[in-house]
């Protein structure tokens, strides 16, 4: 089989619009959750979410391009152009037939089913614009980097709530190592911070109203972000043929299905992916120093994860350590395995963990090392990406630092 | 119908009993109601009577909200009737 890396990243997200100022953010440990600032807010009982501040789509986009272009499509679309561009690759020939693009998302093009359905709706306008379905449909952001940069492979979105980019990314690994392709571009992205997206979520009654505060004994449910993270996995060997920068490895992948309950998170579902991954990557459990934890904030996924870790690792899983990146830019649903990968790179390549945030207390049910508030600096070999939806459908990757 | 009657005419339907089996010092677990059917009767509550209930599902405990017995959602109701009238 091939080995896999990874020889670009790009993001936008709520803490960083590329990955230098996201992994500073990481390291500072600063939080981008604050009051949302979307139409009708006043509307909703949750008004705070991780939205990216000051963006304007006129300043990357023209005006053809936003008739076609979502929110998730234009967050997708920026963090590619630092991927592919870091990763210095050019499409063309047999390489762009076989490489391709596969991205997670849960909602899609959700902010254009809002304002369009505003438009006939409220509104009671009888006409939409043209290109509404395309710019809606769940995989409008993959079919649009495949078009930008003539990958010509294998393209497709995977829609499995907040497993999605986890099982986008899963399934990309898998394809270059089985020898499908040489390259593919994964990731994912979610824009669901509009009145209709919130409003869903604040039905289920798991909404923060104050803070994303995982594993503290003190948090009271999750918080919403946006934005994108998008990667180039690349067979190694043609990696390394070419010189490439090599940020780190993949080297484990395994998902499974809770088959109990599609709202209550399962122990032993989560910790068979996460037992199935560190297998699948063929390293001792023991070798596992950091995982990025799904860890929303919700009672119910925390003490969860918490103890599935604990049956999984046994006595190492009080050696190695947690986090919640979300403590800082919220829960991206079908994107947030793709910004959180980001915190495994800066683990393994620059030895610095991103801390859980705004831990308060320490809950019993929660009792690992969460790396609570402040970032750490420690040589970690291997890391883990925690992602269990919705459904019950679990997905977890494990990668390795490159030497 | 009363506002008990209507309550436990929400319950009820949630689970699938008829009205007569629903017992003021039941609670919603006795009743085989889980964690989604007290938001959805939550939700029917809130529609039903045109108020804002103050339920966090992570923390049931800590709402000021009042979900031990059928008793209890009663009279938390009826509180929330008068504190959100006008």
């Amino acid at each position: 089989m091939a080995r896999v890396v990874i020889t670009g990243a790009g993001t936008i997200n709520p803490i960083g619009g590329d990955v230098p100022s996201t992994f500073a953010a990481m390291r500072e440990g600063r939080c981008g959750i604050g009051p949302l600032d979307i139409p009708d807010v006043e509307r909703l009982a949750i008004q705070i979410g991780g939205q990216i501040k000051g963006y304007a789509e006129t300043d990357h986009f023209n005006r053809q391009q936003i008739a076609l272009y979502d929110r998730f499509t234009q967050f997708t679309l920026l963090a590619a152009r630092q991927a592919v561009g870091q990763s210095g690759l050019k499409f063309s020939g047999a390489l762009a037939d076989q490489s391709g693009v596969i991205f997670g998302t849960s909602g899609g093009g959700l902010n254009t089913q809002d304002e369009n359905y505003r438009a006939v709706y409220e509104e009671g306008k009888n006409r939409v614009h043209p290109f509404i379905v395309p710019k809606l449909m769940n995989n409008a952001a993959a079919s649009h980097v495949s078009m930008e940069w003539n990958l010509r492979g294998p393209t497709f979105t995977v829609a499995t709530a907040c497993a999605s980019s986890n099982h986008a990314m899963g399934q990309a690994f898998n394809m270059i190592r089985c020898g499908m392709t040489k390259v593919m571009v994964t990731g994912g992205s979610e824009a669901m911070l509009c009145f209709g997206g919130i409003k869903a979520w604040e039905g289920l009654r798991v909404m923060s109203k104050d803070g994303c505060r995982p594993f503290s004994a003190t948090r009271n449910g999750m918080v919403q972000g946006e934005g994108a993270g998008v990667f180039v996995f690349e067979d190694y060997d043609h990696a390394r043929a070419r010189g490439a920068d090599i940020l780190c490895e993949v080297i484990g992948f395994a998902m499974t299905s809770d088959a109990s309950d599609i709202v209550m998170p399962s122990k032993q579902g989560a910790a068979r992916a996460i037992a199935g991954a560190v297998r699948d990557a063929g390293v001792p459990l023991d070798a596992v120093g950091y995982i990025n934890a799904h860890g929303t904030g919700t009672a119910a996924n925390d003490k969860t994860e918490c103890a599935a870790v604990a049956d999984v690792f046994g006595a190492h899983a009080d050696k190695l350590m947690i986090s919640s990146t979300k403590s800082m830019h919220g829960h991206l649903i079908g994107g947030t395995g793709a910004v959180e990968l980001l915190a495994c790179i800066m683990a393994l390549r620059d030895g610095v963990i991103a801390p859980t945030i705004g831990y308060e207390e320490p809950d019993p049910e929660c009792a690992l090392d969460v790396v609570p508030n402040v970032a750490r600096d420690a040589k970690i070999d291997v890391a883990l990406s925690n992602a269990f939806a919705f459904g019950g459908l679990n997905a977890v990757i494990a990668l390795r630092r490159f030497a | 119908m009363t506002t008990d009657d209507r309550i436990i005419a929400i319950i009820a339907e949630q689970a699938m009993l008829e009205p007569g089996d629903v017992t003021l010092d039941a609670s919603l677990a006795d009743l085989g109601i889980d964690s989604l059917g007290l938001v959805e009767c939550i939700f029917a509550i809130e529609e039903g009577f045109d108020i804002t209930v103050p339920f966090n599902a992570n923390d049931p405990s800590a709402s000021a909200f009042d979900i031990s017995s059928v008793g209890a959602i009663i009279a938390a109701v009826k509180q929330l009737q008068t504190d959100q009238a006008g």
